[in-house]
């Protein structure tokens, strides 16, 4: 009896040790990032092999869970870096104070309109404008024209022909009810979600239902408008069963009528590879990383150098003029927001 | 190894219990302290809208009466399937009982999807009537309605029936019937004084899972039952992740485990009250060939609602990773196997396959040793507090898979518990669930096995481990089994806290499915469908396998 619990000793001190061995021949980077996070395998090869380093993805959860679970681990924390704050809860991320400033030279060539948090404690990597998508075809067979403006959904002839996310349960719903609230503002959204209910517009749980479920250019759906990425079309063309020469659905991005999503990164409190978790974001911010970006995630990249690939020159689209809400504005208002949606629109 | 008295048989509980503590009470309270503490102080305001509107008082009846409503309705559609499964052989069963499994561990936007090719306004059915009656508009609008959810609920819950009830009755003795129709009690009377008391231990068992289901059903009620039906397991996930309101979403929490709890209890109590001494030997096979036209008629209706229920969305998720845009393909398959997108996190089918497995046998052979410890102990009439143990051991089951995931975050994150971001985390989270339902399908048989014959063993001395050798396991063989098909289902299918558990990039099959869903294109559609298609097939081969292994194929006829 003793002798055995003498060997599950050594056995586990053995197990510990190779473990801590592992750890002083490589340094590991922990990044905790959010679901739809994705990177081409060979670029991080290369940070791997240029810091002797290994790089480990925690994904958890959606963007809002990510960073709840980053909040919560804040005395402990989970990772080095984290990816996928994005603008709509970028307030609640900075007063959380779970990350540490960092100014990388990189930021130079970031826009400045991107870089909302002037304290660098989070660096904007990407962004994407949330819009309509429409499926040419439908419009086309159809004979009506296609939507070109927020205030087209409310007309009748756009009856029943729309399905958007829910912005209590989805992050592309949230943005989309804010495009609304920037255009039409504090005052005259409710007004258009009413019409927009009377309108028998559909409300979905979250993106893949409202895509692959409602949407008639994915799915067996009936709705030919959908709240989606004005780079989901370039996604067609690239993930089409056949080759494509055109895309068959287009999106939506006239002046006001989009929201532009700013992902940003930071290194986490407490972290214990603060060196390399900077040269990480350089990283990120730099050349390889961001030409990877469009086509590992579909957004577009915040380095301006970076340059887009093809698919997305032909087929993708940056609104020009997107609605505007500010983040701190967002986060002292979203419980309102939401509540007073929910109430004009679901009750 | 004497002592059989109190002391012996606490050591029964002792693991399951330690491990309910260290996985489940402390990351629980930990979670809840945090949220109503954040700051070492009491701050009541965030729960200010709990009692100034009438909403969550409204979720909470919702919640409760759709899951009281789905449990009936499941019953009422899966108790007859239950009986042509305990009582007939036909061609097929042991496959058909596999596949029946297969909703079970679907994730609910490819159930969704399966629906949606049946009965959604574009589906199926509506075209094929708006076709065959020139109808101008589709005649079937169920999609984001409460029948829509409720028929999904009985789609996913039909199973637990046939199995858990359909396994219990195979093991009633089949004598009792026929001496009571010898007696002159007619068939009605039979089963309504005989059977059905006989039967009541395996349906409540059944029923509680299912309510508990029902009630804590989240992906579900969200996808299909549209926006504005709530449950509180939704509000939670909306207070906590979009609200970061956390004391609210533990308050919630906690009304719900309250809410189950008592329903547990009470569960407990009446199930402790019905033990009834008559059991079959269930060694024997005791169902028959179908011979009259009755029988016959039953069984094809049965198994037509069958077909129609549970096979017909399957099989059109099956259909539909094999159909492009001009007909017939396999170019989705084919992707999935040849063209690997250059992801850090795409994986082959096949290791996706692997992981699933593996974390499904681990959580397998945790969740069937601690059932089988702590049903022993709950069901000796030595052990104290039975009731409340009972109970106890099926919160996990009833508990926000939100909060007990972020209580993990912030409770199993020192030396030696260092488990948050390992790899043990996700099966250790899979049986967490998967435990209370090998308890649940244990318990019934085990309390049926008559304390004579016990006894009888014990006077011929046998030493207790051989008793349970001898005497409980042949019985209790079949329902063991049945908690380890569900206890496998549960961890592939990734229920309840594991969606929360953080891990590194491991991925299983439903992973891989969220990550083909996650982005536009028929291409990425056309693989999350055929990933789908690998799942039931992963998991109906797995069933099938325990199926054959549990059955013995000697054909006898019970006259």
């Amino acid at each position: 009896m003793k002798s055995t619990r003498a060997k599950a000793g050594i056995a586990s001190l053995l197990i510990l040790l190779s473990f801590s061995t592992a750890a002083w021949a490589e340094k590991i980077l922990t990044v905790m990032t959010h679901d739809s996070f994705n990177v081409s395998k060979s670029v991080i090869e290369t940070f791997e092999k240029n810091n002797g380093a290994t790089v480990r993805f925690m994904k958890s959860g959606d963007a809002g869970a990510a960073l709840v679970q980053a909040i919560l681990s804040k005395k402990n924390p989970l990772a080095d870096v984290f990816f996928g704050v994005d603008n709509t809860f970028l307030s609640r991320a900075l007063q959380a104070d779970i990350f540490v400033p960092y100014n990388s030279p990189l930021l130079a060539k970031i826009p400045v309109r991107l870089q909302l948090d002037k304290t660098n404690r989070l660096l904007p990597v990407d962004y994407g404008d949330v819009c309509l998508n429409y499926d040419k075809k439908w419009f086309a067979n159809h004979k009506i024209s296609p939507p070109a403006d927020l205030a087209d959904l409310i007309k009748p002839e756009y009856m029943g022909l729309t399905v958007v996310e829910n912005p209590a349960t989805s992050s592309p719903g949230m943005a989309f009810l804010l495009a609304t609230i920037g255009r039409f503002g504090e005052d005259g959204y409710i007004e258009y979600w009413k019409q927009l209910r009377k309108n028998k517009v559909i409300i979905a749980g979250g993106w893949e239902d409202a895509y692959f479920g409602h949407f008639t250019a994915a799915s067996k759906g009936d709705r030919p408008v959908v709240v989606s990425y004005a780079s989901s079309p370039p996604a067609v063309v690239h993930y089409s069963e056949k080759p494509l020469t055109k895309a068959p659905t287009a999106a939506l991005v006239s002046s006001n009528s989009a929201f532009r999503q700013i992902e940003f990164a930071g290194i986490l409190k407490g972290t214990k590879e603060r060196k390399l978790a900077e040269k990480f974001i350089d990283f990120m911010l730099d050349i390889q990383f961001q030409e990877d970006i469009p086509l590992q995630m579909f957004v577009f990249p915040a380095n301006t150098e970076a340059r887009l690939p093809e698919i997305f020159i032909k087929f993708a689209t940056v609104a020009d003029k997107p609605a505007m809400v500010s983040p701190k504005s967002i986060e002292t208002n979203r419980d309102k927001w939401i509540e007073a949606w929910t109430t004009a629109v679901l009750r | 190894m004497k002592s059989t008295g109190y002391s012996g048989k606490w050591l029964l509980l002792a693991l399951p219990l330690l491990y309910l503590t260290l996985f489940y009470f402390y990351p629980l309270i930990k979670i809840c302290l945090i949220s109503f503490f954040p700051n070492g102080t009491w701050e009541p305001e965030k729960l200010h809208s709990l009692f100034s509107t009438s909403i969550y008082l409204k979720i909470i009846w919702f919640t409760t009466w759709q899951a009281l409503l789905s449990t009936l309705l499941t019953l009422i559609f899966a108790l007859p399937g239950a009986y042509i499964f305990a009582r007939y052989n036909f061609f097929g069963k042991n496959l058909l009982q596999a596949v029946m499994t297969i909703p079970f561990v679907l994730p609910t936007v490819v159930t969704a999807a399966a629906f949606r090719a049946l009965l959604g306004n574009n589906g199926l059915l509506n075209s094929w009537l708006v076709t065959a009656f020139d109808l101008a508009a589709p005649p079937i609008r169920i999609d984001q309605t409460f029948y829509f959810f409720v028929l999904a609920h009985i789609f996913y819950n039909y199973t637990l029936v046939l199995r858990i009830v359909g396994n219990f009755w195979a093991g009633l003795d089949p004598h009792l019937k026929s001496a009571a129709t010898m007696l002159g009690a007619s068939p009605t009377k039979t089963f309504f004084r005989i059977t059905l008391p006989l039967l009541l231990p395996a349906i409540g068992s059944a029923t509680l899972l299912i309510f508990i289901f029902c009630f804590t059903s989240f992906g579900v009620i969200l996808i299909l039952g549209g926006p504005g039906n709530s449950t509180i397991e939704v509000e939670i996930y909306r207070q906590a992740v979009q609200l970061f309101n956390l004391p609210m979403a533990a308050t919630l929490s906690l009304i719900q485990i309250c809410i189950n709890f008592f329903l547990m209890w009470l569960h407990a109590r009446l199930g402790k009250n019905s033990t009834i001494g008559f059991f079959g030997d269930s060694a024997q096979e005791t169902a028959t060939r179908t011979k009259t036209t009755l029988q016959k008629t039953i069984v094809a209706i049965n198994l037509l609602f069958m077909i129609l229920l549970l096979l017909s969305p399957l099989l059109a998720l099956v259909i539909r990773s094999f159909s492009g845009k001009n007909g017939p393909t396999f170019a989705y398959y084919l992707a999935l196997f040849t063209t690997q997108t250059r992801s850090v996190f795409s994986v082959p089918p096949i290791s996706a396959v692997i992981n699933s497995v593996g974390f499904g046998i681990g959580a397998m052979i945790i969740s069937v040793g601690l059932g089988l410890l702590a049903s022993t102990y709950l069901a000796s009439k030595k052990g104290r507090h039975t009731t409340m143990w009972d109970a106890i051991i099926m919160l996990p089951l009833a508990t926000s898979a939100v909060t007990l995931g972020f209580g993990y975050i912030i409770t199993l994150n020192t030396p030696p518990l260092n488990l948050r971001d390992s790899l043990a985390l996700v099966p250790i989270a899979h049986s967490l669930v998967a435990f209370p339902f090998v308890v649940r399908c244990i318990l019934p048989s085990l309390r049926q096995i008559p304390d004579n014959l016990r006894e009888a063993a014990l006077l011929l001395g046998a030493p207790p481990l051989k008793i349970w050798q001898k005497v409980d396991i042949p019985i209790i063989k079949k329902a063991v089994a049945t908690g380890g098909v569900f206890a496998f289902s549960i961890s592939m299918g990734e229920f309840g806290a594991s969606t929360f558990v953080t891990r590194p990039h491991t991925a299983t099959i439903p992973v891989a499915i969220f990550r083909f869903l996650g982005q536009p294109g028929d291409l990425n559609y056309g693989q999350a469908m055929a990933m789908s298609t690998i799942l039931m097939l992963v998991t109906s081969t797995a069933f099938w396998l325990i199926g054959r292994l549990d059955t013995p194929r000697p054909e006898k006829d019970i006259v």
